[in-house]
C-alpha cells in the first residue's frame, strides 16, 4: 500500500491518503438493489451462491438509494421508466458509480425501436458498460473489478477540473 | 433528460380509489416501480388505511419493449431472439409458443426427436423458473436461505442449458422445424446427475418451508380468490390450479407430444398463497417425472425438419449442392413466406397460459404477433386479492403471483 | 358436431345478420361479428354454451385496406376443450365498439392495451386509460402508419456523424 514501510513490529503502515480514501470506497461498495429485466436475474445469479460478490464486500444491496454506492442498471430502459432511474440516480449520495449491465443499457441491444432509450447513458453518466445478453455474472464480476481498478487510479483530493 | 413526473392527480385515479381518498381520510402510498419485493418494475399505489388495504391500483408498462411491433420488422426466424427476453425465466417455453405458432401457419413438420427435446428442455425451464420463483417468494418473507439454495440448483440447469446453446439464459435453442443443433453427447449424462440430486433437493425446500409455522402464518388465508373469480378475471396457471381448476394446456390442447408423457395436473382447493405454493412445489415434482420419461424415451433421428423451403440447409451441404446454396441464401436474406391467415397456440408456460396469435399476409414478416402473456391477466386479479389485508401481506400475495415483468408488458 | 360448430350454429340463430361469416384456418374456427353483436354473442357463448375463459383479446391493423381494424377474441371453454375465435372489423374512423368487461372481468386491461397501442375505444369501459405507454405519450404505437422509431446503427462510415447527435447526459 503507497510508499509503505513497516516500523518495526509496531503494526503501522504508511500510504497516501488518495490511496486509502480509494481502498476505502471499492471494499465495500453497496449496490442499489434494482433490476429491471433479464440483467436482473444474472446480477441475482451473481450474488448468490455459485459466483458470490459478497467477497467484493457488496454483502448487501441496498433498498434505498440513499444508502447506496453503486447504481447497477440492469436491464433494458423503456421512455416510461427513464425519469424514475434518473431520480433514483438524482437521490444517491455522492460518491456514486453507475455500472451499464447488458446490451440493452449500453446501446439499446436487440431493440430499436419507439420504447426503449438506447443506451442508459442519455440518461446518467455510465462508468463502466458489461457487455452480454445477458452478461454472465463472472462478466458483472468483471465489470465490478474493472470499477475498482478505476477507483483506484482515482485522484480523489484533487480540485475537480 | 428525461422530464416527465410521474406524480398522477387525484383526477385521473377518482374512479379507482375510495371517496375517503379524496378527503384525505385514508393514505396513498406509492409502491414504487423500485421496490425490494414488487419483482421488477410494477408500481402499486396502495390506498392505505392505517396498515390495511382499501384498495390497489397497479401501474405498468415500465418495462415496455415494444417487441410486438419489432417483429413486424424482421423476418420471422429472426425474431425468434426476442421472444426469449419477454418472460425471460421461460426462455424455451417462449420459443416453444412461437415455433409452435409458425408451424401451424406454414404447416411444417417437427421431427419426434425435437419433440421430445424441446418437451425435455420446456421441463427443465420450469423447474428453474419455480426454482428461482421459490427462492425470490421466499426472499420476500425474509426466510432468505432458500434463495441460496435454489440458486445453486438453477446454475446446474443454466449449464445444462449452455451445453446445447451456448447460452445460459437466452437460448433461442427452438427454431422452426425443430431445434438449431443436436442435443451434445454430454447431454444425457448431465441431466441424469441432476435427475439424481434434485428429488432430494425438493425435499429439503419442503422441509424448510412447508410445515413452518412462521410461513403457515403469513400465507395461509392470504390473498384468497374462488375459482369463479378466478376464471372470470382470467388467472390461468398455478394460481387458478390453486383453487381447485386442473386447467393446463399441456392436457386440453396437447402440443409437441406431450400426450405420451404420464403425469399429474397437482391442484388445491384453498386458493390463498399457501395453496399456491404447495401447487408450485408439487409441480417441480411432476416436472422431473417428465424429464425422466422424455430422457428414458429420447428417440434418434434427424433433429429438425428437412423442408428446405424453411428450414436452412446444414453447412455440409453448401458445398456440392446448387439447391441448398440458393435455399440458404432465400431464407438467410429474405426469410420464409407465411400465407394468409391467423392462427393462435397456447401453451402452458410456469405462470399460466401463455398464447401465441400469428398472423401472416403472404410475406416474409410477422403480419402481427400478438402474445397473450399470464402474468398480465394475473396481475390484473391483486386489486381483488389484496383488499383488505396489510401491506406486508401484499408483498406476499404478490411473489405468490409470480408475475415477470417482461411478460406483462412485453 | 364438435362443440364449436354448435356454437357457431346457435350465434348463427341468435344474432342474425350480426354475423358476417366464418372463417376455418389450420383447423381453428373463427367468426366474423358486426360491432354490435359483440355484447350478446359473449353473453350467450358464456351463459349458454360454457364458453368461460376469455383467453386472448387484440387487434389487428389493416391499415391502408379498409376496414382498417380488426379486433380479435379467443374464448375458451374448459368443459368442451375447444377454441373459439371472434372477429370485429371496424373502420378506421369510426373505431369504436362495446367493451365486454360486463361479461368477461378478463376483458378490462387487455380493451385498455388495444386502447393504448390501436386507439380503438371501447364503450362501457370503467377505466380506458393507457396502460402500457407513458400516460402523456401521443399516438397510438402498434399502428402501421406510426413509425417504428428505431435509431440508427452507428457504423465506422458513420460514426463521427452520428456520435455529433448522440445525446449523451453530463451529470
Amino acid at each position: 500500500m503507497g510508499i509503505e514501510q513497516k516500523l518495526g513490529n509496531m503494526g503501522v503502515v504508511t500510504t497516501t491518503l488518495e490511496k486509502a480514501i480509494n481502498w476505502s470506497r471499492t471494499r465495500a461498495m453497496w449496490p442499489l438493489l434494482s433490476g429491471l429485466a433479464c440483467c436482473a436475474i444474472e446480477m441475482m445469479a451473481a450474488q448468490a451462491a455459485d459466483y458470490d460478490m459478497s467477497r467484493f464486500g457488496m454483502e448487501l444491496m441496498r433498498a434505498s438509494p440513499r444508502q447506496a454506492d453503486l447504481l447497477i442498471v440492469a436491464g433494458r430502459v423503456t421512455r416510461k421508466m427513464a425519469p424514475v432511474l434518473r431520480r433514483l440516480y438524482d437521490q444517491m449520495a455522492e460518491p456514486k458509480w453507475v455500472i451499464a449491465m447488458g446490451d440493452c443499457c449500453s446501446c439499446g441491444g436487440v431493440f430499436n425501436n419507439y420504447a426503449i432509450v438506447p443506451g442508459v447513458d442519455e440518461v446518467m453518466p455510465v462508468d463502466v458498460y458489461v457487455a452480454g445478453c445477458p452478461p454472465r455474472p463472472e462478466g458483472l464480476i468483471h465489470g465490478i473489478l474493472t470499477l475498482h481498478e478505476r477507483i483506484m487510479a482515482d485522484k480523489p483530493t484533487r480540485a475537480a477540473a | 433528460m428525461p422530464e416527465a413526473p410521474l406524480e398522477v392527480t387525484v383526477d385521473e385515479l377518482r374512479h379507482l380509489v375510495s371517496e375517503r381518498a379524496l378527503q384525505g381520510d385514508t393514505l396513498v402510498l406509492n409502491m414504487g416501480p423500485q421496490h425490494p419485493s414488487t419483482h421488477g418494475v410494477l408500481r402499486l399505489l396502495l390506498e392505505l388505511d392505517g396498515e390495511r388495504i382499501v384498495t390497489c391500483v397497479p401501474d405498468i408498462g415500465f418495462l415496455h419493449t415494444g417487441i410486438e411491433k419489432n417483429m413486424e420488422a424482421k423476418s420471422y426466424e429472426k425474431v425468434l431472439v426476442m421472444t426469449d427476453r419477454m418472460d425471460y425465466l421461460n426462455n424455451l417455453g417462449n420459443n416453444l409458443c412461437y415455433c409452435l405458432a409458425i408451424e401451424k401457419l406454414v404447416e411444417l413438420d417437427v421431427p419426434p426427436r425435437a419433440q421430445v427435446a424441446r418437451v425435455l428442455l420446456t421441463e427443465l425451464t420450469r423447474l428453474s423458473s419455480h426454482l428461482l420463483w421459490l427462492g425470490t417468494h421466499a426472499l420476500d418473507l425474509a426466510a432468505i436461505t432458500v434463495f441460496w439454495y435454489t440458486f445453486r440448483e438453477r446454475e446446474i440447469v443454466m449449464d445444462i442449458f449452455e451445453m446445447c446453446s451456448g447460452q445460459r439464459m437466452m437460448t433461442s435453442y427452438f427454431r422452426p422445424g425443430g431445434l438449431w443443433r443436436d442435443l451434445p453427447r454430454e447431454f444425457e449424462p448431465a441431466v441424469r446427475q441432476f435427475l439424481k440430486i434434485i428429488p432430494d433437493r425438493i425435499d429439503q425446500y419442503e422441509d424448510l418451508l412447508t410445515n413452518n409455522p412462521m410461513y403457515i402464518e403469513r400465507t395461509r388465508n392470504v390473498g384468497v380468490i374462488s375459482s369463479e373469480q378466478a376464471l372470470q378475471i382470467g388467472m390461468t396457471g398455478p394460481p387458478l390450479r390453486a383453487t381447485g381448476v386442473p386447467l393446463d394446456m399441456r392436457r386440453e390442447q396437447p402440443y409437441s407430444g406431450y400426450e405420451q408423457f404420464d403425469f399429474e395436473i397437482p391442484t388445491a382447493t384453498a386458493g390463498d398463497t399457501y395453496a399456491r405454493y404447495a401447487v408450485r412445489m408439487q409441480e417441480m415434482r411432476q416436472s422431473v417425472r417428465i424429464v425422466q420419461q422424455a430422457l428414458d424415451s429420447m428417440p434418434g433421428g434427424p433433429f429438425r425438419s428437412n423442408n428446405r423451403k424453411f428450414v436452412p440447409p446444414p453447412r455440409a451441404e453448401l458445398g456440392h449442392s446448387m439447391e441448398a446454396v440458393i435455399h440458404h441464401f432465400k431464407l438467410w436474406t429474405e426469410g420464409f413466406p407465411a400465407p394468409k391467415g391467423s392462427v393462435y397456440v397456447p401453451v402452458e408456460s410456469p405462470r399460466g397460459i401463455l398464447g401465441c396469435f400469428l398472423e401472416g399476409d403472404g410475406g416474409p414478416k410477422p403480419y402481427r404477433v400478438h402474445f397473450r402473456t399470464p402474468s398480465f391477466a394475473n396481475v390484473q386479479a391483486l386489486p381483488m386479492l389484496a383488499k383488505g389485508h396489510l401491506v406486508a401481506d401484499v408483498v406476499a400475495i404478490l411473489s405468490s403471483l409470480d408475475p415477470i415483468l417482461g411478460d406483462i408488458d412485453r | 358436431m364438435s362443440h364449436v360448430d354448435t356454437a357457431v350454429a346457435s350465434l348463427k340463430s341468435a344474432l342474425g345478420p350480426g354475423l358476417s361469416s366464418v372463417e376455418a384456418f389450420r383447423g381453428q374456427t373463427t367468426a366474423v361479428l358486426e360491432a354490435s353483436s359483440i355484447l350478446p354473442a359473449c353473453r350467450t357463448l358464456r351463459d349458454q354454451l360454457e364458453f368461460d375463459l376469455l383467453a386472448a383479446l387484440t387487434a389487428v391493423d389493416y391499415w391502408p385496406q379498409e376496414p382498417r381494424f380488426g379486433v380479435v377474441y379467443q374464448l375458451y371453454s374448459l368443459a368442451h376443450r375447444q377454441l373459439l375465435g371472434l372477429k370485429v372489423l371496424l373502420e378506421g374512423q369510426q373505431a369504436e365498439l362495446p367493451s365486454i368487461t360486463a361479461v368477461y372481468p378478463n376483458a378490462n386491461w387487455h380493451e385498455r392495451e388495444v386502447f393504448d397501442m390501436f386507439g380503438v375505444k371501447f364503450t362501457g369501459h370503467p377505466d380506458l386509460r393507457r396502460i402500457l405507454m407513458p400516460f402523456e405519450w401521443e399516438g397510438h404505437p402498434l399502428r402501421k402508419d406510426y413509425p417504428l422509431g428505431y435509431e440508427e446503427v452507428q457504423f465506422s462510415f458513420n460514426f463521427d456523424e452520428i456520435e455529433r447527435r448522440k445525446k449523451y447526459a453530463k451529470e
